[in-house]
């Protein structure tokens, strides 16, 4: 079955969505994702999404979902690299990720972490 | 009617030439000449060509109605001619005296024609002008569509013109806004915006609504999904520019502007961006 990896990088977990999001694989990567905090003890979770250019309100709530999930397992989740569209798309869904934390990159992502993880 | 159009197509086969020479004439004696705008021989070429279609048309017992398929040429022609003059700045009535000054020759001609039959000329008057005025409306049609289309163009160039992204420092980019935001220029500035934000990696946008004559809850709503959007991407917004009336305005209409870091001044916002950047300026 298809399935989106998560790189451990030290205490944090790396996740890069690079395929079309769908329902299941969206559902799985909350199953992966919340195992692997647990198990891997990781502070800080940075979801890349720069490679998604479709969103649709599913896939707007698991991102916000995601974040708070590890937010319960003491973890922090930085968002990365969202694409203007899938921004605008967003907003216009009334879907503002309130509480989740954002960055431009994959480099300006992991200072984030690091700042609030510290 | 059909003997009166007729007689008309009679008279404009016999003294086509005659006809063309008066209107031409009765044009270029007229007030409303644009003698600066198109030359004699280009008005005489257009004359021709239109009364020569006209002529056809009649011959081909073409309905009263203009829309008719036996009227297409001549509207096609009519077409081209308006559009061409809405272009080089005619007036509306100018472009459709074209058409209507036809009538005064043709008149002439019939009256001379059935002038022992007034029951046929005023007949055959009441079709020429039925079918005349129906194509000096449709002239004004077209006029009136070929401007539009021009303030359509001139509108969509004023949108590009109008939302320019700059940067000021390198991680802080300036969106000053001038003018009054609505829909769709809030989508076009959006997306600049977050495009620009995207190519430079900047962290920071200054929105200056200096330029912004007037805001209203559309306006604010709009503003706040600018900023919104940005912070999706991971970039913080900043607006600035907010004169002391439009805060009243704001607060006045219950817009929720907490989450937002609003400054009065361009320059403030500026400072703040540098000091969130991590810099300062000193004197030298």
């Amino acid at each position: 079955m298809e399935r989106i990896p998560i790189l451990k990088m030290g205490q944090y977990l790396l996740v890069t969505i690079q395929v079309d999001m769908h329902d299941q694989l969206a559902m799985t990567l909350q199953d992966d994702l919340t195992a692997k905090i647990v198990s891997d003890r990781a502070r800080g979770v940075l979801l890349d999404i720069s490679a998604l250019d479709l969103v649709d309100s599913f896939i707007g709530r698991m991102i916000s979902d995601i974040s708070k999930m590890a937010r319960v397992l003491d973890a922090q989740t930085v968002v990365v690299g969202m694409r203007p569209a899938v921004a605008i798309t967003l907003v216009e869904l009334g879907l503002s990720l309130e509480g989740v934390r954002t960055a431009l990159n994959v480099e300006s992502g992991m200072d984030l972490l690091r700042s609030v993880t510290s | 009617m059909k003997s009166n159009k007729n007689s008309v197509s009679v008279i404009l086969n016999r003294d086509e030439r005659g006809v063309l020479a008066d209107w031409v004439k009765l044009q270029l004696s007229s007030s409303s000449l644009r003698a600066d705008l198109m030359t004699e021989s280009d008005l005489r070429q257009q004359s021709q060509q239109f009364l020569g279609l006209f002529t056809t048309a009649l011959e081909q017992n073409a309905p009263a109605d203009v829309n008719a398929p036996a009227w297409s040429e001549v509207r096609e022609l009519l077409g081209q001619i308006s559009r061409s003059r809405a272009l080089q700045g005619f007036s509306p009535s100018e472009t459709a005296t074209f058409v209507f000054s036809l009538k005064e020759p043709l008149y002439a001609r019939v009256r001379a024609e059935l002038e022992s039959d007034p029951a046929a000329l005023a007949d055959a008057t009441w079709t020429l002008t039925a079918l005349l005025d129906k194509l000096g409306l449709y002239t004004t049609e077209v006029y009136q569509k070929s401007r539009n289309e021009i303030i359509d163009r001139q509108q969509r160039e004023l949108m590009e013109l109008s939302t320019p992204v700059v940067q000021l420092w390198q991680g802080i980019l300036a969106l000053p806004l001038i003018g009054t935001l609505d829909s769709e220029r809030t989508q076009v500035v959006m997306e600049n915006l977050l495009t620009k934000i995207v190519e430079t990696g900047a962290p920071l946008a200054i929105i200056d609504i200096t330029g912004v004559p007037t805001v209203d809850t559309l306006v604010a709503q709009h503003l706040l999904k600018t900023v919104a959007a940005a912070r999706l991407m991971g970039a913080d917004c900043i607006i600035s520019g907010i004169r002391p009336q439009i805060a009243q305005t704001i607060v006045h209409l219950g817009v929720d502007l907490t989450d937002v870091i609003t400054k009065s001044t361009l320059a403030d916002a500026f400072s703040i961006a540098l000091k969130r950047i991590g810099l300062s300026v000193k004197p030298a």
